[in-house]
């Protein structure tokens, strides 16, 4: 989905708040309830086994536009985690209301069931020119919206395969493992000259990518 | 907790953190010693400091430093750095005129194992929005700046891959041990926006 979490190239922010080598990383958790997030969320995910880390992303995503903006990084994943207990039956929204003394906004719903991969296809070889399907999915989808119908060249096919996230990032167990491609792109193909020259390689699953076709073959 | 109904934006997230943990607690659904352990884990153990022995491995034994461009979740695995985010690792090599920089711009994926949990500014709207597209103003403003005739290559990491940067080992390091070498490593560094130096 075309969501405010697809932030590449979004204009409008000021400056990262960071200054390098500064150490207020060492503190990992800044507030008293940050550590649930990741705990009470890979209990849903590794001992309920209720759902997968691709859920839990498109669970953020699903966040409503407004309430992701002004929440904090570990809120939206406690939101998120909320929100799939809810949808698989684990627990219910009376049940959070009650905890809380007020109602628990949670994500909003799926708006697609998600696709399957594309199968049966050769894989892309290191060196290949490849173009960026151009696809608008309303599901789960982890390719960047800014690499869309974009031309670019692979570097590396890796050596394990995983599930494609536009279906298990809706439950869909039956996902095919497909491996992933890190595929190079020129920063003007992408933005032209409203950016910094130099390259962004992007983690693209084989079913988000085809052959480019050569300009000169179409023209003979 | 009052069972007072009280309206939606009263509520802190601290608060709606506590609650969905009370609920799974009345469940019975919290293992005993899970969240502590888990917690234990990420605030102490997935550390920017074993990054920093990967890479000053890498830069005194070449060995080494080859298994970790060809496979580096079998360089990271000898150290026993693996795990939740770090099934596939790539590192990625500096050169003279190429500078490597990570970023997850549709949420905060990170070599967990290897470079610790993200730093907040890393997770920000601000970085994931424009390392992209203009990663060497952003790394400028940060502190870094680099020479013109340096390329910037930016990894956004959108799939499963998790990155490390491996940078050039600093000029004024050639005596230095492995141990003072890995000092030199920060989180910073390993994810790529700041450069290792001798002070």
């Amino acid at each position: 989905m075309d969501g405010f979490h697809d932030l590449g190239g979004f204009q409008g922010f000021g400056k990262v708040p960071h200054v390098i080598n500064t150490q207020d990383y060492k503190q990992v958790f800044k507030q008293e309830w940050e550590h649930l997030a990741y705990s009470l969320m890979f209990i849903g995910a590794d001992q309920l086994k209720k759902f997968s880390v691709d859920e839990i992303r498109h669970a953020v995503e699903r966040l409503d536009v407004r309430q992701h903006v002004g929440t904090q990084y570990y809120e939206r994943y406690v939101i998120a985690t909320a929100t799939l207990l809810v949808e698989t039956g684990v627990i219910t929204q009376d049940e959070l209301d009650q905890a809380l003394g007020s109602p628990f906004k949670l994500a909003n719903p799926p708006h697609d069931k998600g696709r399957p991969a594309i199968t049966g296809r050769p894989p892309f070889e290191v060196g290949d020119r490849v173009v960026v399907r151009d696809e608008y999915v309303a599901g789960h989808v982890r390719m960047p919206a800014y690499v869309r119908g974009k031309e670019g060249i692979i570097r590396h096919r890796t050596s394990e395969k995983w599930p494609f996230p536009d279906a298990i990032g809706h439950g869909d167990l039956s996902a095919a493992h497909q491996p992933t491609y890190h595929v190079e792109f020129r920063v003007k193909d992408l933005w032209g000259d409203a950016a910094d020259d130099g390259f962004v390689v992007v983690d693209l699953f084989e079913s988000y990518l085809d052959k480019a076709v050569d300009a000169k073959t179409v023209a003979a | 907790m009052s069972a007072t109904v009280s309206p939606a934006s009263t509520s802190t997230p601290s608060e709606r953190a506590w609650a969905l943990f009370k609920v799974l607690k009345d469940k019975e659904l919290i293992p005993e010693g899970y969240i502590e352990q888990l917690t234990e884990l990420m605030e102490h153990q997935w550390s920017p400091e074993n990054g920093a022995r990967v890479v000053a491995k890498a830069w005194v034994d070449p060995q080494f430093r080859e298994l970790l461009l060809r496979d580096g979740t079998a360089a990271c695995a000898q150290f026993g750095f693996t795990g939740p985010q770090g099934e596939y690792i790539v590192a990625l090599e500096d050169l003279p005129q190429l500078k490597n920089v990570i970023v997850c711009s549709l949420c905060s994926c990170t070599n967990w194992p290897v470079l610790g949990l993200p730093p907040e500014w890393y997770k920000g709207f601000e970085f994931r929005a424009r390392l992209v597209r203009e990663g060497r103003t952003v790394l400028r403003e940060m502190g870094t700046e680099l020479p013109s005739d340096v390329v910037v290559k930016v990894w956004d990491t959108s799939a499963e891959s998790r990155y490390l940067v491996l940078p050039l080992r600093p000029e004024g390091s050639e005596h230095m041990s492995e141990e003072e070498l890995q000092k030199l490593v920060t989180k910073d560094v390993l994810i790529g926006v700041a450069l290792p130096h001798v002070r």
